[in-house]
């Protein structure tokens, strides 16, 4: 919470206008909710649908939602999904080929995409939409799905007052407070039956909303409150990662023996790409109707860990399962620097928790950092 | 005669669209090896620089990326020269005069043909390694008094894997042009060099420190002969080498042409040797 | 009469070899010309001579009998053809075609061998520059095994 920026108070009780004002702006919510045993981001048509007392216990390889009685409604950390699915589709047709006449005709698809509020982003996802529209949008071709899909979304991000345990977001600079990107930013508070959130806008169109919403400025101890909860959250960090001179470090360390180690735990299961926040990485799948008149293109979701993923004719370049963990972390630490200025890493820990073996990526950096100073 | 024109590209919207080529010749090269040339789709023509790649599709089939092989002086053409490695590439052979493929491109960085002015050039060519160094022969071939010394090394499997083998001829017959050929092994009648491309490196005359070499063929024969150019005592910086890796946009986007932190689609194919010189040393990278 | 010493001096071969043993050597050395088409020599022979290369070309052949003769390496100028004169039981393992007008410098193997076993410096001399060409060629060799430019299927 910047000193300078006003900053909001929203009872509890009321959240539900602000499910009346984005339904009156157009848009259709996107939140977390409780679904088979996890939590899940999905529509949502009123604040009754978020996941109201669940947090949840998480560690290597393990997670799990834990019923509580507190009435707040985000004390959950990290879940499985992210925002990625919303602006990245996991499957998406790219155009239609309609053969005539000796020759073929591509039709466009015109996918307009719905105005969508994502509500419940939190500062490690927010971070993560920021690095994927670099990618997107500031490279020199511009995919021109996701800026539509961008442009059509309104983030709502909300603050973390409590870390879980595979978290390290405050090693990557990323949160437990939301950056810059947000629309509107909110921090649940719950001091002794005051329930309340902390609303900051950060763009014009979260200007409107607070207007909308008609609120109260927070007093000095509201605020005081909020930073305090997300100072205790940035304390209580599950992991941490060291990343000064991470990215020249694993670039030098190509050839060490640990990628051996680790590539004989790793199962290429591709969980981590799946629930990374910022793996972009597609692949294209042609199709054609029986007769091979219409055929279609559609770009789905891929991973570096496929044993396909780089097939040149005769062979994939990286047959083994140790060169492929070696290109995902070397990727998401060491190379994304170099191609887009910062890590690709934001610290959610979804990996760690994700990953059926429990490879945990901070603890390989911090690894490979103190074998490397070994023999310097 | 000037530098090639600037790129003209396909002009394709949305960027992953391919818009359709009529293929205007096609035509056998060697054993798999055969050489499509398409019409630019519109009044504007089609232009490349020498090393760049265009990503074709074939309809319902898929999309492959191709070096371009023609000459970066006409931008009435799209040659493209290919094997059939797979499905697509097998489609592509398919397709006879009158009919179109999809095209997207050029892509890609090119042959440093401006850095090359002024200095000898030896130019090593693998197998289909000289398709897409032939646009760069005939850039420097169009512009020769820009140009010292001009070597082309090219080695292939047999005599009957002899690519652009008219052409060879030709340029072998012009005095500003040291063409050598060699094979792998020869069976049958066969009077010229036999032995991998690197044996002829110890023949190559140019003044070592003004010289660009450029490079193209298979990864390890490319680290064999970059480290024999070394030897003649070229600098690494002056030595350029194309790579190849899986591909699914061309563009930037999709993560698979990945090589080290380069996108093989955009910081390449073309690199200095200097560039990816640690990379080339390291397994399944 | 010119002797062939300023001849084999020139020749990369014996670069930088002292005069003294270059002499010795020349007292072993004779010019030769093959006329294209020619066989220098066939597997299975004696081997009288080693070849260092002057002007032309010679293919090493090994005959495959459904195939024919099949052309694994040329050497030409500058470049030198056989080393079984040095191996027991000192025999050629291949054919030597001259693919063109070839001259030549030989070198009498038996000459040389006894000189070497008399002068075991000459010997060393030899030796580590035969090393350096066997080392290319082995090199060369496995890089020709590799097939590069074959289909991978």
């Amino acid at each position: 919470m910047s000193p300078g920026l006003a900053v909001h108070r929203l009872d509890a009780t009321d959240l539900e206008r602000l499910f009346h004002i984005l339904a009156g702006e157009g848009y259709s919510v996107i939140g977390p909710m409780v679904r088979e045993g996890t939590v899940i981001y999905d529509r949502i048509a009123s604040s009754r649908d978020l996941p109201i007392g669940w947090a949840d216990e998480q560690t290597n390889g393990s997670y799990r939602l834990v019923k509580t009685d507190s009435p707040g409604f985000f004390g959950f950390s990290s879940i499985a999904q992210s925002w990625k699915k919303f602006l990245v589709p996991p499957s998406q047709r790219l155009f239609r080929s309609q053969r005539q006449n000796g020759t073929f005709e591509i039709i466009r698809e015109e996918n307009v995409p719905e105005r969508l509020a994502f509500l419940g982003v939190r500062p490690c996802d927010l971070r993560a939409i920021a690095i994927l529209d670099t990618v997107h949008l500031n490279g020199p071709v511009v995919d021109p799905d996701y800026r539509a899909r961008r442009n059509h979304a309104l983030i709502i991000a909300v603050n973390c007052t409590k870390a879980g345990n595979t978290c390290f977001c405050a090693s990557m600079g990323s949160g437990p407070e939301a950056g810059a990107g947000f629309d509107l930013c909110l921090t649940e508070l719950l001091r002794d039956g005051d329930h309340c959130f902390l609303v900051e806008s950060g763009s014009p169109k979260g200007d409107m909303v607070v207007e909308s919403l008609a609120l109260s400025e927070a007093t000095p101890e509201d605020r005081s409150a909020g930073r305090e909860a997300v100072r205790k959250a940035a304390q209580s960090m599950g992991r941490a990662l060291q990343t000064d001179g991470l990215a020249e470090l694993l670039a030098a360390s190509l050839s060490h023996r640990r990628w051996d180690e680790i590539g004989r735990r790793c199962l290429a299961c591709a969980n981590c790409t799946m629930v990374c926040p910022t793996c972009f990485c597609t692949t294209v799948e042609d199709g054609t109707d029986l007769t091979g008149t219409i055929a279609w293109r559609t770009k789905l979701w891929d991973s570096c860990f496929t044993s396909e993923f780089s097939y040149i004719h005769g062979g994939s370049v990286r047959q083994g399962i140790t060169a492929r963990y070696r290109q995902w972390m070397t990727h998401k630490l060491s190379s994304w620097v170099e191609q887009f200025g910062t890590f690709g890493c934001v610290g959610c820990g979804r990996c760690i928790t994700w990953c059926p073996v429990g490879i945990d990526l901070t603890e390989e950096a911090a690894i490979f950092r103190e074998q490397t100073s070994l023999h310097a | 005669m000037e530098p090639a024109p600037d790129v003209v590209a396909i002009a394709t919207v949305p960027p992953m669209n391919p818009v359709p080529c009529r293929i205007a010749r096609s035509g056998d090269e060697t054993g798999d090896t055969f050489t499509l040339e398409l019409e630019p789709p519109s009044e504007s023509g089609f232009s490349f620089r020498p090393g760049q790649f265009n990503m074709i599709y074939v309809h319902g089939v898929g999309e492959v990326p191709i070096s371009i092989s023609g000459d970066p002086h006409r931008t009435d053409s799209i040659v493209h020269t290919t094997r059939m490695v797979g499905l697509v590439t097998w489609g592509m052979k398919k397709h006879r005069r009158g009919d179109f493929l999809g095209i997207r491109g050029p892509y890609g960085t090119a042959w440093p043909m401006d850095v090359a002015e002024g200095n000898d050039v030896v130019i090593v060519a693998g197998g289909i390694g000289l398709a897409p160094l032939r646009p760069a022969i005939y850039d420097i071939l169009a512009r020769r008094d820009r140009f010292g010394k001009l070597v082309l090394l090219y080695g292939t499997r047999g005599p009957s894997d002899i690519l652009y083998v008219r052409q060879l001829e030709e340029w072998r017959a012009r005095f500003d042009f040291d063409v050598h050929v060699t094979v792998d092994r020869a069976i049958g009648p066969w009077k010229g060099n036999v032995g991998v491309v690197t044996t002829l490196i110890p023949k190559v005359r140019v003044d070592p420190e003004n010289t660009i070499a450029m490079v193209c063929g298979p990864e390890v024969m490319m680290r064999f002969v970059a480290m024999d150019l070394l030897k003649l005592g070229i600098p690494e910086e002056k030595i350029f080498v194309s790579m190849e890796r899986n591909m699914k946009c061309g563009i930037g986007l999709c993560g698979h042409c990945q090589f080290g932190p380069h996108f093989v689609c955009r910081d390449g194919p073309v690199f200095s040797y200097a560039a990816v010189r640690r990379l080339l040393g390291i397994r399944e990278i | 009469m010119e002797t062939l010493q300023p001849v084999l001096a020139a020749h990369p071969f014996f670069q930088n070899l002292e005069p003294e043993y270059l002499s010795l050597i020349t007292g072993c050395a004779s010019n030769v010309k093959f006329d294209a088409g020619t066989y220098l020599f066939r597997e299975g022979e004696e081997a009288h001579h080693f070849y260092l290369i002057r002007q032309g070309k010679v293919g090493l052949e090994i005959f495959i009998p459904e195939l024919g003769p099949v052309t694994v390496q040329t050497a030409g100028e500058g470049e030198l053809v056989g080393w079984s004169w040095l191996v027991p039981p000192y025999e050629w393992h291949f054919d030597g075609q001259a693919l063109e007008l070839t001259r030549a410098i030989a070198l009498d193997a038996k000459c040389l061998r006894s000189k070497c076993e008399e002068d075991h410096d000459l010997g060393y001399q030899l030796l580590k520059r035969f090393i350096s060409i066997l080392e290319q060629r082995l090199q060369a060799t496995r890089l020709q095994l590799l097939d590069l430019y074959g289909t991978r299927t």
